[in-house]
C-alpha cells in the first residue's frame, strides 16, 4: 500500500511536467495544426539561460524568471521569423521547420554551453518520494495551467485566441488581428514550455536532456486529443502516474517502451484522444 | 457608402469577377443576384479583403479599402456574415456574440448591443450559455447576423442568409432585416440565390452572370422584367 501511494505521488510530479510541456504543444497545435518539435529545444535554451543566470547571480529564482521571460520571447521570435514566412507553404513545411530548429538549437546549445552535463539545481530539497521540489513542480504546473485555461475561457484575449484557433477566417471578419494572435499563442506556449523545462531538467543539463520528456509530453497531448488543453493536462497526470507504476512494479528500463506502447495504442484505437471531443466541425 | 469600381478578381487562372462596378447607397438594402458560380460570394469576399482584387478599386465610407487587411476593414464598420453564417460551433452563443464587438472600445455600448441583439432574435436568449453547435440552422443564422450587428456596423454584408432554411424562418430573417433598416438606417448588401425573397426587401438589385454585372435596376423594375427573371433569376 505504501509503495502504491509512493508511486502515485512520484508519478504526480513527473506527470505535471508532461502536462505542462504537453499543454505548450497543444496551444500551438490547436491554433496552427503544427506539432512544434522545436518545443524541447526552446525550453532547453531557456533552461541553459537559467543555468547561466543562476551561476552568475547565485539566485535560483532570478534564473527561473529569466528563463520564463526569455522562453516566451524565443517563442515570439520563432513565430515571427520562421513560422510566419511559411504560413502559405502548408503545415508540413512548418512542422519540418520546427524539426530543423530542434536540431539547430541543440547544436547551438552544445557550442555555447558544451555537450558535457552541468549540474542544474532543483528549486527545493529533492530528497524523498514526494519532496518539496516535487510539490513545487505540481503546484507550479497547476498555477500555470489554471492561468492558461482561465485566460482562454474568461478574457477577451482568450476569446480572440480561441476564435483564431477554431476559425481564423471568421476571426478576421470580426476584426481580430489573427497574425498577432498567433504570435501571442507561440509566446504563451513557449513560456509554459520553459516552465516545464525548468522542472524537468535537474539534476543535470545537457543538450538532449529534454528529449525523453518531450516524447512523454507528446504522448500526453495525444492522450488528450492534441487540441484539448484540459484533456492534455489530465493526460499528462495519468501518464506520469501510469509510468511511475511501470517503473516501480516492472522496472525503470520499461518506461520509454510503455510510453511508446501507450502512444501507439491511443493512435490506433482512439486517434482523437481519450478526451477528444466529438468532432462536429463543419467545413 | 460603398463604391466598387471596375473590380476584377481571380482564383488562380479562373476569373471570378470581371470589371464589376456598382454602388450601394447609404441606408439602402441592395441585392446581388445570380446563379451559382456567378461570382456573388467572391464579390463579398473581395469587399472584405479575403480575396484580393487584381484590378479596380473598392471605396467604403470614402476610404479606399482595396488593399486593406480583412481585420482592418471589419474594424472600419464592415460586418461580413459569410455563407453558412461562420458561427463557431465550439464557442457558446454568448461568446460568438461577444466576438462581434470585441474590437469596439466602448464597454457599456457592447453590453447594450448584446441586449438589443437578444431582443431582436428572441430564440437566442435562453441559449446564451449553450455551445453554438447545438443550435438549429435558423438559430445559427440568427446568431451569425446577431454577431455581425454586435459591432454596430455601418455596412452589413450578408451571404445567402436564407440558404437551407425553412421558408418561414427565412421570411422571419428577411423581416428582421427590413425592420433594422427602417429603425437604424443600416446599409445592407445582400447576396441571395432566392431572388424573389431578396428583392421583396431590397431597394436595388444587381444581377451577376459569369462574374459580370448584367443588370442593375430598382428592385421593382427587376421583379417586373420577365425576360431577365427567366434568363438569370429562375422564377
Amino acid at each position: 500500500m505504501t509503495t502504491f501511494v509512493n508511486l502515485t505521488l512520484g508519478g504526480l510530479s513527473s506527470g505535471a511536467v508532461y502536462a505542462a510541456l504537453g499543454l505548450s504543444l497543444v496551444i500551438i497545435y490547436r491554433a496552427t495544426r503544427v506539432v512544434n518539435f522545436a518545443q524541447p529545444a526552446l525550453a532547453l535554451i531557456s533552461s541553459y539561460l537559467a543555468y547561466s543566470v543562476t551561476k552568475g547571480t547565485g539566485s535560483y529564482w532570478l534564473g527561473f524568471v529569466a528563463a520564463i521571460v526569455a522562453g516566451t520571447l524565443l517563442g515570439v521570435v520563432v513565430e515571427r521569423l520562421i513560422i510566419r514566412p511559411l504560413r502559405h507553404a502548408g503545415e508540413l513545411s512548418a512542422i519540418i521547420a520546427t524539426l530543423g530548429l530542434l536540431l539547430l538549437l541543440q547544436a547551438v546549445a552544445g557550442m555555447i554551453w558544451s555537450n558535457e552535463p552541468h549540474a542544474f539545481a532543483y528549486a527545493f530539497d529533492f530528497r524523498g518520494r514526494f519532496s518539496p521540489s516535487d510539490l513545487f513542480a505540481v503546484l507550479a504546473v497547476v498555477v500555470a495551467a489554471t492561468g492558461v485555461l482561465l485566460l482562454f475561457k474568461f478574457t477577451p484575449l482568450g476569446l480572440r485566441l480561441r476564435a483564431t484557433a477554431f476559425n481564423p477566417e471568421v476571426a478576421k471578419l470580426v476584426g481580430v488581428r489573427v497574425g498577432a494572435m498567433l504570435t501571442v499563442g507561440w509566446g504563451l506556449a513557449a513560456g509554459v514550455g520553459s516552465l516545464a523545462g525548468l522542472l524537468a531538467t535537474p539534476p543535470f543539463i545537457f543538450p538532449t536532456v529534454l528529449d525523453e520528456v518531450f516524447v512523454y509530453a507528446l504522448t500526453a497531448a495525444v492522450l488528450g486529443g492534441l487540441d484539448n488543453p484540459l484533456g492534455t493536462i489530465v493526460g499528462g497526470l495519468v501518464l506520469g502516474i501510469g509510468l511511475s507504476y511501470v517503473s516501480g512494479l516492472l522496472g525503470a528500463e520499461l518506461v520509454p517502451l510503455a510510453a511508446l506502447a501507450i502512444l501507439v495504442a491511443v493512435l490506433a484505437v482512439r486517434p482523437s484522444g481519450l478526451f477528444g471531443r466529438a468532432t462536429a466541425r463543419r467545413v | 457608402m460603398l463604391e466598387i469600381n471596375g473590380v476584377t478578381a481571380a482564383y488562380g487562372l479562373v476569373r471570378a469577377l470581371s470589371e464589376v462596378t456598382l454602388t450601394v447607397e447609404e441606408g439602402s438594402i441592395t441585392a446581388i443576384l445570380g446563379a451559382n458560380g456567378a461570382g456573388k460570394t467572391t464579390l463579398l469576399r473581395t469587399i472584405s479583403g479575403l480575396v484580393r482584387a487584381s484590378a479596380g478599386t473598392i471605396t467604403a465610407f470614402g476610404e479606399d479599402i482595396t488593399a486593406l487587411p480583412t481585420d482592418r476593414i471589419a474594424r472600419l464598420g464592415v460586418a461580413h456574415v459569410p455563407e453558412g453564417g461562420g458561427v463557431i460551433p465550439e464557442l457558446t452563443v454568448e461568446e460568438n456574440l461577444r466576438l462581434g464587438a470585441l474590437w469596439r472600445t466602448d464597454r457599456a455600448d457592447r453590453a447594450a448591443a448584446m441586449g438589443e441583439v437578444l431582443e431582436l432574435f428572441p430564440p437566442l436568449a435562453p441559449r446564451r450559455t449553450k455551445a453554438a453547435g447545438t443550435l438549429s440552422g435558423g438559430e445559427r443564422q440568427m446568431l451569425a447576423i446577431g454577431r455581425g450587428l454586435m459591432g454596430r456596423p455601418r455596412l452589413l454584408l450578408l451571404d445567402e442568409p436564407s440558404l437551407g432554411l425553412a421558408p418561414m424562418v427565412s421570411a422571419k430573417i428577411m423581416g428582421v432585416l427590413r425592420s433594422l433598416r427602417a429603425d437604424t438606417g443600416l446599409t445592407v448588401l445582400l447576396v441571395e440565390q432566392n431572388a424573389r425573397s431578396a428583392l421583396s426587401i431590397s431597394d436595388r438589385g444587381f444581377v451577376l452572370a459569369l462574374g459580370r454585372v448584367v443588370a442593375a435596376d430598382s428592385a421593382d423594375a427587376l421583379l417586373a422584367d420577365d425576360q431577365l427573371r427567366h434568363a438569370y433569376l429562375g422564377f
